[in-house]
């Protein structure tokens, strides 16, 4: 049974990688924003975060974080999960679940692909 | 909500928008109650607004006029036959705690705590967390204060790391017996 110590691995592993990043500029971080209020955990939200967690990992995406954030005020509309890439409009994802949340980093964040299907229509 | 480990995480969130340091969660399954308690050393409130405060109509936020997280909470132990109970000092911080009748048929289950874990950490804002967990006579305690000084400097919110310490809760949790709440 795995118990705190056992990070050490992980640790030793990342601590050398951590030398490489920090000297890329911090400014080209993406950030993945998972509303994250009572209407967003109800609706589904913490398995999408958690899916979004996955997905970066298998993928050894680096500069890609995952965050939370409160109701955005389109509560019926959730998960929503916004993209934000530095020089790019920020692109907000509704009613989002784990299949689309790993869609959204491969399509989106790897290929930079739009999951225009996932956003706001007039329907 | 579905899980009770979901309420967890919303109220937990409730915590560290008021910058608690310091969170302390307490699951506690014994004879036939599960109490879950979550205690913060953040802003709290004042005794106008905590009496008001199990009111879905009451909310911080301004976006919209309702705030479920309390009410919703308060409605899933009580729906058991349970208890709620807040208690509140303005600077001092907020506990909360419900207690349910664990085999009323109306008791979420606990569910996935692991992963509400995992969203708390994921996005590091500062509040350290203790996670109590209690079964019977059996107990696991994770306290990301000692996770942080095991990973010396490298950053909790790493996916690799994240994915460690879910599998690390769900091993423990399981060992005391508690994926049966």
């Amino acid at each position: 049974m795995k118990s705190i110590a056992d990070i050490k691995a992980i640790r030793d592993k990342m601590q050398s990688q951590i030398v490489l990043r920090d000297n890329q500029d911090a400014e080209q971080e993406i950030r993945i924003v998972v509303g994250m209020a009572t209407c967003g955990i109800s609706a589904g939200a913490r398995p999408v975060f958690n899916a979004l967690v996955d997905e970066v990992a298998a993928r050894n995406l680096h500069n890609v974080k995952v965050t939370r954030s409160g109701c955005l005020g389109m509560c019926k509309l959730e998960p929503i999960v916004e993209v934000h890439i530095p020089g790019e409009d920020p692109v907000t994802y509704v009613l989002v679940n784990p299949e689309k949340a790993k869609n959204i980093v491969a399509n989106h964040i790897v290929n930079g692909n739009i999951c225009k299907d996932y956003l706001i229509t007039n329907n | 909500m579905r899980e009770l480990a979901l309420n967890i995480l919303d109220i937990t969130e409730n915590s560290v928008k008021a910058k608690a340091s310091l969170v302390t969660v307490l699951v506690q399954a014994r004879n036939n109650t599960l109490t879950i308690r979550i205690e913060d050393d953040g802003c709290g409130m004042d005794a106008e607004f905590l009496a008001r405060v199990t009111d879905p109509f009451t909310t911080t936020r301004t976006t919209r006029k309702v705030g479920m997280g309390i009410p919703l909470f308060k409605m899933a132990a009580e729906m058991t036959g349970g208890t709620f109970d807040i208690r509140s000092e303005k600077g001092k911080g907020t506990t909360v705690e419900a207690t349910f009748v664990l085999d009323s048929i109306d008791r979420a289950p606990l569910g996935d705590l692991a992963d509400t874990v995992v969203t708390l950490l994921g996005d590091d804002k500062g509040t350290e967390f203790v996670f109590d967990i209690r079964v019977d006579g059996e107990k696991f305690v994770f306290d990301t204060r000692e996770l942080k000084k095991e990973l010396d400097g490298v950053s909790v919110t790493e996916p690799e790391v994240l994915l460690f310490v879910r599998d690390m809760i769900n091993e423990n949790i399981k060992s005391i017996g508690g994926e049966k709440l």
